[in-house]
């Protein structure tokens, strides 16, 4: 109940308008607080709010000498891209936001970035994957995170030095960001000699995966690619496991991240996930926390270890603080500059943004991680097992068919 | 073959889960011509219900079904007070706004207290195989537990003092009322029962696939779906609609392309409705 009235305080606070006084920054975002996308979209606001936090607590971005305060203004889309484009014209116009972070999913950023483009504003995207925003000339929009186009390209690798000839199946959900994930995977997975023996997409409001599965297992595969979200994504697992598909390898996107995938017991073993980060990576970071500083501080705020949807968030943040700084200026079109300019390993990774107008803004230098659901002492722990130099574990293939 | 067989199976399986879900929709609706469509959020609550009790009282997941009946059928009773009571015999747009609201509220209520996660409860009860095809053990028990509470509804319909007040209510209200039927109390244990059998639905429903607290919009659209294929108001007649729309998404998967299920599904639902305007098993007057 305690936390209704502070949910209601807090929308009550958000109500009213931020005004920027001279030594603030104010930035301004989307989140879903309610809706289908609450999950993900509160790790990558949690994110945001570390970031501002920390920044804060040291005084503030220096721009030039100043020291600048962050503010964020934020408001709740629920899930519903027609409310996105409205909320993005009210933080520019009416809160005066400077700079802009990016809504969760890539159905929620599409329709942001028509206003933050039109209003000549800086966005940072780290919550929508799909490329075809970034492909239509703006000048503004920033993707921090690897893009959909390169999701399973990884599980696409490890496949293929398990097994150069796998049957593989791409079974996956009809939305825009699965979709464009395996239209991509697709192409690569034939180009790297594995045998595509199905393809085929599902309506996300699919309940039931038993047809599609006893479909999967006369297709003769032996390996799994696809998946959607939450609910269809585990039920995947879960039927592939109860049905005996005996899968080699499954590479499901989206719901095995999550920690409760470990409630679907024998399921998840062994089941792969693209990610964009995994707290066990080691990247050396040219600025900002090293990934064990950020994922310790995080825990101490939080006590929950941070997702890759926190990461992301905190490494918008931690990206735009670092552009300003080397703008030494709040001005658009400086901070503009310095984002193409960037160059840089952080704790999240190698960052470098695509500068040709065909494809502006994109993510030309991170790389996703893939993590496997393993056992350790009789419990189900998540390890990073491709790239080989940044994994924590090795693969586990082909996936015990006791198990499976 | 063997692959179009086992996908047919599956769906008789399921199908009778979805024919049961629909079957708490479809006896409100009969009874006093109000969509519930808190329905959804029902289902959810019944699996949330499972969840909860095996995980704080450890007791196995086919014993949560009569407290998950009872809670089911109490707390639908209270909804009839609190959303349904002032809007029976009301234009039909008041009662679906009413319970709309209320699924909204407990939709939201939900979403900010235990997230849009995922929640799983493992069940395995060792199943059949059919060649490299298996049947998982869950589902043939889930299958079995909603044709029997389906059958048991059906003797309580029609041999109960109890149910033959329903159907006296059903079919005529005020001359139900004129022979002493307190048709209030009625309704509130029909609402009751119905939401029950939606709750009980959505926990065999937990004991197969994983849900999220929004999981219960696919099912309501599943149960309208079976609700009109069956006939309006006719409980039996959404079960077997229940199972023929398993059947037919079994059917379909094994030669279309899997997205071209819903499509063909809903093309047929249309002519469905074309030529049997009151549903498959359209009830007789005085049928329920």
């Amino acid at each position: 109940m305690r936390k209704i009235y502070l949910l209601a305080a807090a929308a009550a606070l958000l109500a009213a308008p931020a005004f920027a006084t001279d030594n603030t920054i104010t930035i301004g975002f989307t989140d879903s607080q309610t809706g289908k996308l609450n999950v993900d979209s509160q790790g990558q606001s949690r994110g945001y709010d570390f970031w501002r936090d920390e920044v804060n607590a040291k005084g503030g971005i220096d721009v030039g000498g100043k020291k600048y305060k962050i503010q964020f203004v934020n408001y709740d889309d629920q899930s519903v891209g027609g409310r996105v484009q409205q909320l993005y014209t009210r933080l520019i116009n009416h809160d005066k936001a400077q700079f802009l972070f990016g809504p969760y999913s890539s159905g929620m950023t599409a329709p942001a970035t028509v206003v933050t483009e039109e209003y000549k504003k800086i966005m940072l995207d780290s919550g929508g994957a799909e490329e075809k925003p970034f492909q239509q000339g703006n000048k503004y929009l920033y993707m921090v995170i690897t893009s959909a186009g390169h999701y399973l390209s990884g599980a696409v690798d490890a496949l293929k030095a398990k097994d150069p000839h796998a049957k593989v199946a791409i079974v996956y959900s009809d939305d825009p960001f699965s979709k464009a994930v395996a239209t991509a995977a697709i192409p690569q997975a034939k180009a790297a000699g594995l045998d595509v023996v199905m393809e085929a997409s599902y309506a996300p409001s699919t309940t039931d995966f038993g047809p599609i599965v006893n479909k999967i297992i006369s297709s003769g595969a032996d390996a799994f690619l696809g998946g959607g979200h939450y609910a269809d994504g585990a039920t995947l697992a879960r039927q592939l496991h109860e049905q005996k598909a005996r899968m080699k390898f499954m590479a499901i996107l989206v719901a095995p991240s999550d920690n409760k995938f470990a409630e679907l017991g024998e399921g998840a073993l062994g089941v792969t996930f693209p990610s964009q980060w995994e707290p066990q990576v080691s990247y050396k970071p040219d600025f900002g926390p090293s990934s064990a500083e950020f994922v310790k501080a995080f825990e101490a705020k939080y006590h929950q270890v941070p997702d890759y949807h926190a990461a992301s968030g905190y490494a918008d943040g931690l990206i735009l603080q670092h552009a300003i700084e080397q703008a030494k200026s709040l001005d658009t079109d400086k901070v503009a500059a310095a984002l193409n300019a960037t160059d840089a390993t952080i704790f999240f990774g190698h960052i470098k943004f695509a500068v040709d107008a065909g494809n502006h803004g994109l993510q030309a230098a991170h790389s996703m991680v893939l993590g496997q659901w393993q056992k350790e002492n009789g419990k189900l722990v998540k390890q990073v097992v491709w790239p080989e130099a940044a994994a924590s574990a090795k693969m586990l293939y082909p996936i015990p068919a006791t198990m499976n | 073959m063997l692959g179009f067989l086992a996908s047919v199976i599956d769906g008789v399986l399921v199908g009778f889960v979805y024919g049961l879900a629909a079957m708490g929709l479809t006896l409100i609706w009969g009874v006093m011509d109000v969509v519930n469509l808190t329905h959804g959020v029902m289902i959810v609550c019944g699996m949330f219900a499972l969840y909860a009790l095996i995980n704080t009282l450890g007791i196995p997941p086919y014993v949560a079904l009569l407290p998950v009946l009872v809670g089911g059928f109490i707390v639908g009773a209270g909804l009839y007070w609190l959303a349904i009571h002032r809007v029976v015999g009301r234009p039909a747009l008041m009662s679906l706004l009413s319970t709309f609201s209320v699924n909204l509220v407990l939709v939201g209520l939900g979403t900010a207290v235990l997230g849009t996660g995922l929640f799983n409860v493992d069940v395995s009860i060792p199943g059949f195989s059919l060649g490299r095809y298996t049947f998982p053990g869950a589902h043939i028990v889930a299958a079995i537990m909603a044709a029997l509470i389906a059958y048991a509804l059906y003797l309580f319909l029609g041999h109960t003092k109890i149910g033959k007040a329903v159907r006296a209510v059903a079919n005529n209200r005020e001359a139900a009322e004129l022979v002493g039927v307190p048709t209030t109390r009625v309704l509130a244990f029909t609402v009751g029962t119905g939401v029950a059998i939606a709750a009980v639905a959505g926990m065999l429903i937990a004991t197969l696939f994983p849900f999220t607290v929004l999981s219960g919009d696919d099912y309501t659209l599943k149960s309208f779906v079976v609700t009109v294929l069956g006939g309006f108001g006719n409980p039996l007649g959404a079960l077997f609609a229940g199972v023929a729309l398993g059947v037919l998404e079994g059917a379909i998967t094994p030669f279309v392309p899997v997205s071209w299920t819903l499509v063909i599904e809903f093309a047929l639902f249309v002519v469905v409705l074309i030529a049997f305007p009151g549903g498959l098993f359209a009830p007789r007057r005085g049928a329920l």
